[in-house]
């Protein structure tokens, strides 16, 4: 984030509604947020100026070639999506899995699990 | 040392190498595609004309006329499905309906049977969605319908099995020529010594010429466009309806396909490029206006594809069929346009008698068989068939193609059969597959795995139309490193 | 040829489609006691769709947990299971009759010919293609629907490009936007033609301004370059009749063309049994049981009406399912029905008709779609008495369905009910 004073615009996709949020920064402090109609837009758009997350959902291959999908257990930092893609770009999984078993542990530093969401036989 | 080259693999060359095949002779045909079938042949309007419309003593006129009757067994022989539907030539006002009489005449001369000029009660009975405009019409019946690509490619495959070498990625870079007389073509691969050229390479037909040092004549693409309909609405007109012909044009038509749907076009303009088949804004515009002028309620929302052919157009104005007089053993068959699919069968015989003039001798061959062993088509089969083809061989129990119902057996065949498919585009001809209202979404995956499978390629490898147009671009995960990792904004 | 008669099979309940809204109609069928209940299905796994959507976004209203699509299928194929549902794979229908005579083909077994006593139509729907949309230009390599890349990336491993423009702002368009730039892809453009997307929000956000890819918004492809493979294509601005304005034309070169222009329900096998279909939902006219216009065949999802949540397709397929239920109870028992229509402001309304003492159940579930944006509106429910029920909707859109219930005593005695939406207040402003 950049030092200097600014504004930034959120579009909010907690409900349908898709507030235009206003946030003005001052130095590294949020000193306003304008435009939400909910509490939880304001959260929402705090986290989306600071530092905001989400879940990726990608294949890896298992070891007789099919693929297998798989996502974060929790949402990552936005910024880390491509880091994590490349990390598991070249991971291997060996049949049969379940669904849910984590395949691969903090990625790209997150402390967070990978884990399928199919099984495969 | 061959008799006979043949260069083009559309249906002019097609024709004549199945003509030839009935003879003790070594003959190749060469086509620069991937397939048969791949130009002119391809996207046209499918029609067996009558014969009315080519001015009278023209080779157009003899040969349509000549051509047209021929239709009924060459389709049976090789299993491709052809339907005499009749033709209307609509008038919308009293100038028009003298036109008709024109051509009425014309078509007399010609030879034509069966012409009669029908009055509007007659046609609205015959085609209830004709315009409330509509006086009178010219009705041909021994107009027909036939898949021009399947009948191309059922000659190329019978030809094949009677012995003519075809080979497919066989452009023409140059050909010999000694003491005024043929002597070998080059293409990438070989060089190929012979007896006699054929030139029936449709929109090059004048580039070969040229190549021999053979007569100079040009040949003009000139574009048509068209859209299809979906199946649903095939039934929409029962013959195929053209308006009253000016100068130019024999006009844009509706007309019903041989597999059920319907299309609507040509339009007809001049391109510079011989391989410029995009369609284009204005040309869908005007031949949907043009199209409502016969049929005003056309199902605009189920159009399901688009394309463009080009008629390769001769400056001569009519076909230029002949041996040349520069270059002995080399024989023009080029400026093939309308009539050009209908006139086919007659050009190949006409062509044929040429090489026996000029001193080919054809001797009959005891074991020539006309006939292509039987394709099947599951969706044609009735149940008990159906059923028994999947008891012999159960890839005919994987339908591929949902929309028209094409199953696994069928595309494996159509790889397999001489002259087989190499290409997506080249199984779609063969079988339908992704010819219907999906467009190859929902089976083009699968065809890709088939293809590939059969082939023994991977399928990084399996092309739409031959090298250069590959479907897939990669394996996931291969453009990481090399992609624009930037990080998310 | 050697004659072959296989029996014919008579089977209670025969889905047709396991996807969610199939998978969804045959566990609640057993639930219900439903004895006999037969899925068939044309792929060599259950899941439908659902198997390539391997992204988040699933099950919020039927779970209460964001689910990938594959986690979703999973646990509605669990279920089907446990419950004893039989599902016949590797098979396709291809014919249907209205007295629900059922031909299907398999490799296994060749041609299977099955009666059943009712029938739920679950075929899903297809995408619109580039024919349909006329986009002049050439037909290369190259071009593929949204659907159809998403299986080559998610399923088989491969990428159909390397540098992409998405045609269409339709939701499996945006996602792929995202699947393909994570895999290193460069997404250069989304183009639509309407001065508002098709998809929702939230795909807006994070599939295309999370990556910096350009929405552009009332333009569309006037041209598709490339004799074999795509080159590139020529991107115009459209005028308000939404007629390209082609001072306006710019080359944006790539090998790609995603096609994301809709969705059409995939009703070959209705029309066969001679269904009665809505020209506008594109999908059967359904009453209050989701039942088709032929009496014992019902329909739910995709085949239906083009939906955006898989949470609505499984609410609707439990519909269909409590629907063949009380038809196989009844014996058919016929119903006079009031009709349902769309008034101002909204495209269609489901079911088009009802009979409100045959309901299965207190509550029915009308679902619509608008025809434009509207940043506040109301909804009006009439009868030929007046105004039945009236609510306001915040921030309407064409791409997300509207979903109201009725009680069965607002809803007595009534002759017909009409819908319809009011715009209230400013209109949304374009482009946002």
């Amino acid at each position: 984030m950049s030092a200097a004073n600014e504004e930034r615009t959120v579009t909010c996709i907690v409900c349908p509604s898709g507030c235009r949020i206003k946030v003005g920064i001052e130095g590294s402090e949020i000193v306003r947020i304008s435009g939400n109609q909910c509490k939880r837009g304001a959260d929402y758009a705090r986290a989306e100026v600071t530092q905001p997350m989400r879940v990726l959902t990608t294949t890896v291959r298992l070891e007789d070639g099919r693929l297998l999908p798989v996502k974060t257990a929790s949402p990552i930092p936005k910024v880390l999506l491509f880091d994590a893609v490349k990390e598991l770009s070249g991971v291997r999984v060996k049949a049969p899995v379940k669904i849910g078993q984590v395949i691969y542990s903090n990625v790209a530093g997150t402390g967070v699990d990978v884990v399928t969401t199919r099984s495969w036989n | 040392m061959v008799d006979v080259v043949i260069i083009g693999g559309g249906v002019v060359g097609c024709m004549i190498a199945r003509e030839l095949s009935r003879y003790q002779l070594k003959t190749v045909l060469l086509e620069k595609e991937d397939d048969v079938a791949s130009g002119t042949s391809k996207a046209n309007s499918a029609i067996i004309h009558a014969g009315y419309d080519a001015k009278p003593g023209t080779l157009k006129a003899k040969l349509n006329v000549r051509g047209n009757p021929l239709f009924d067994k060459i389709c049976s022989e090789l299993d491709v499905p052809f339907k005499r539907i009749g033709s209307l030539v609509v008038a919308l006002n009293e100038e028009e309906v003298k036109v008709l009489e024109e051509l009425l005449q014309r078509g007399k001369t010609n030879g034509v049977p069966g012409l009669e000029i029908i009055n509007r009660e007659k046609l609205m009975e015959m085609e209830p969605n004709i315009s409330r405009e509509a006086r009178a019409a010219l009705y041909a019946p021994t107009a027909g319908i036939v898949c021009p690509y399947e009948l191309t490619i059922a000659l190329a495959e019978n030809a094949s099995r009677n012995g003519v070498e075809i080979k497919l990625n066989s452009p023409v870079l140059s050909i010999g020529v000694e003491n005024g007389e043929v002597l070998a073509v080059r293409t990438p691969g070989e060089t190929i010594y012979t007896r006699y050229v054929v030139n029936a390479a449709g929109l090059f037909a004048d580039e070969i010429s040229r190549m021999a040092g053979a007569e100079d004549y040009r040949i003009t693409p000139r574009k048509g466009e068209y859209l299809i309909f979906d199946r649903r609405f095939g039934g929409i007109v029962n013959t195929a309806i053209f308006p009253t012909p000016t100068k130019i044009s024999k006009g844009i038509l509706v007309c019903p396909t041989v597999d059920g749907n319907f299309f609507i076009g040509p339009n007809s303009n001049d391109v510079r490029e011989k391989d410029d088949v995009a369609v284009t804004q204005q040309g869908i515009e005007e031949i949907i206006k043009s199209a409502r002028k016969l049929v005003p309620e056309l199902p605009l929302k189920h159009v399901i594809a688009s394309f463009a052919g080009l008629r390769a157009v001769s400056n001569t104005d009519d076909f230029v069929i002949g041996a040349s007089k520069k270059v002995k053993g080399f024989i023009n068959v080029g400026g093939i346009q309308s009539p050009g699919l209908s006139s086919a069968p007659a050009i190949a015989e006409m062509v044929v008698g040429i090489l026996k003039e000029e001193g080919l001798e054809l001797k009959e061959k005891s074991d020539y068989n006309p006939e292509r062993p039987q394709i099947f088509k599951f969706r044609r089969l009735s149940c008990q068939e159906k059923r028994e083809l999947i008891r012999r061989n159960p890839a005919y129990g994987r339908v591929i193609c949902r929309c028209e119902t094409v199953t696994e057996g069928e595309i494996i065949d159509a790889i397999r059969r001489p002259v087989g498919a190499r290409s997506l585009d080249a199984v779609k001809r063969r079988t339908r597959a992704g010819m219907g209202r999906c467009q190859g979404g929902f089976c083009s995956p699968r065809v890709v795995e088939i293809l590939a499978r059969e082939l023994g390629i991977d399928p990084l490898e399996v092309t739409k139309c031959g090298s250069g147009s590959e479907i897939l671009r990669g394996r996931t995960k291969e453009f990481i490193e090399t992609g624009g990792v930037t990080g998310a904004k | 040829m050697r004659l072959v008669v296989l029996p014919v099979q008579n089977r209670e309940l025969v889905i047709i489609g396991g996807g969610p809204a199939g998978l969804s109609a045959a566990v609640e069928a057993r639930r219900l006691g439903i004895k006999d209940v037969l899925v068939i299905d044309r792929e060599s796994e259950p899941g439908g769709i659902l198997k390539q959507c391997i992204h988040t976004g699933f099950g919020l209203h039927v779970f209460k947990e964001e689910l990938t699509g594959p986690e979703y299928a999973e646990r509605f194929i669990e279920q089907a299971e446990n419950l004893g549902v039989e599902i016949m794979l590797n098979t396709m229908v291809i014919e249907l009759t209205a007295d629900r005579r059922i031909v299907a083909v398999n490799s296994r077994e060749g041609l299977i010919e099955i009666q059943a006593k009712a029938v739920i139509l679950a075929m899903g729907c297809r995408e619109r293609t580039r024919g349909a949309i006329n986009i002049p230009g050439f037909r290369p390599a190259g071009i593929f629907t949204a659907g159809t890349a998403q299986r080559f990336v998610n399923i088989e491993g491969y990428m159909p490009g390397r540098e992409i423009v998405i045609l269409g702002s339709g939701d499996i368009g945006l996602i792929m936007a995202r699947r393909l730039t994570l895999e290193g892809a460069k997404v250069r453009c989304v183009v639509e033609i309407m001065p508002y997307s098709n998809g929702l929000t939230r795909n807006i956000v994070q599939c295309l301004e999370d990556y910096g890819i350009p929405l552009l918004l009332k333009h569309t492809v006037v041209n598709i370059h490339g004799r074999k493979r795509v080159e590139g294509v020529t991107i115009a601005e459209v005028d308000d009749d939404m007629k390209p304005i082609m001072e306006t034309a710019k080359f944006v070169p790539c090998d790609t063309l995603l096609l994301s222009v809709g969705l059409i329900p995939e009703n070959e096998l209705s029309r066969l049994a001679d269904i009665e279909i809505d020209e506008v939902t594109g999908g059967p006219v359904v009453n209050q049981r989701m039942e088709t216009s032929v009496p014992g065949i019902f329909a739910c999802g995709n085949v239906l009406h083009v939906h955006d949540l898989v949470d609505y397709v499984t609410q609707e397929a439990v519909s269909a399912a409590r629907g063949a239920a009380s038809y196989l109870a009844d014996g058919g028992k016929k119903y006079k029905h009031i009709p349902v229509s769309p008034g101002n402001g909204l495209r269609y309304v489901l079911p088009q008709r009802i009979n409100v003492d045959a309901m299965p159940e207190e509550r029915q579930n009308f679902f619509m779609r608008s025809v434009r944006p509207m940043a506040k509106a109301r909804l009006f429910v009439e009868s030929e008495r007046g105004v039945i029920k009236s609510s306001v909707l915040r921030y309407v859109k064409p791409s997300e369905m509207i979903s109201i219930q009725l009680d069965r005593d607002e809803m007595r005695g009534i002759k017909m009910l009409n819908f319809s939406l009011r715009e209230e207040g400013d209109s949304v402003e374009r482009g946002e």
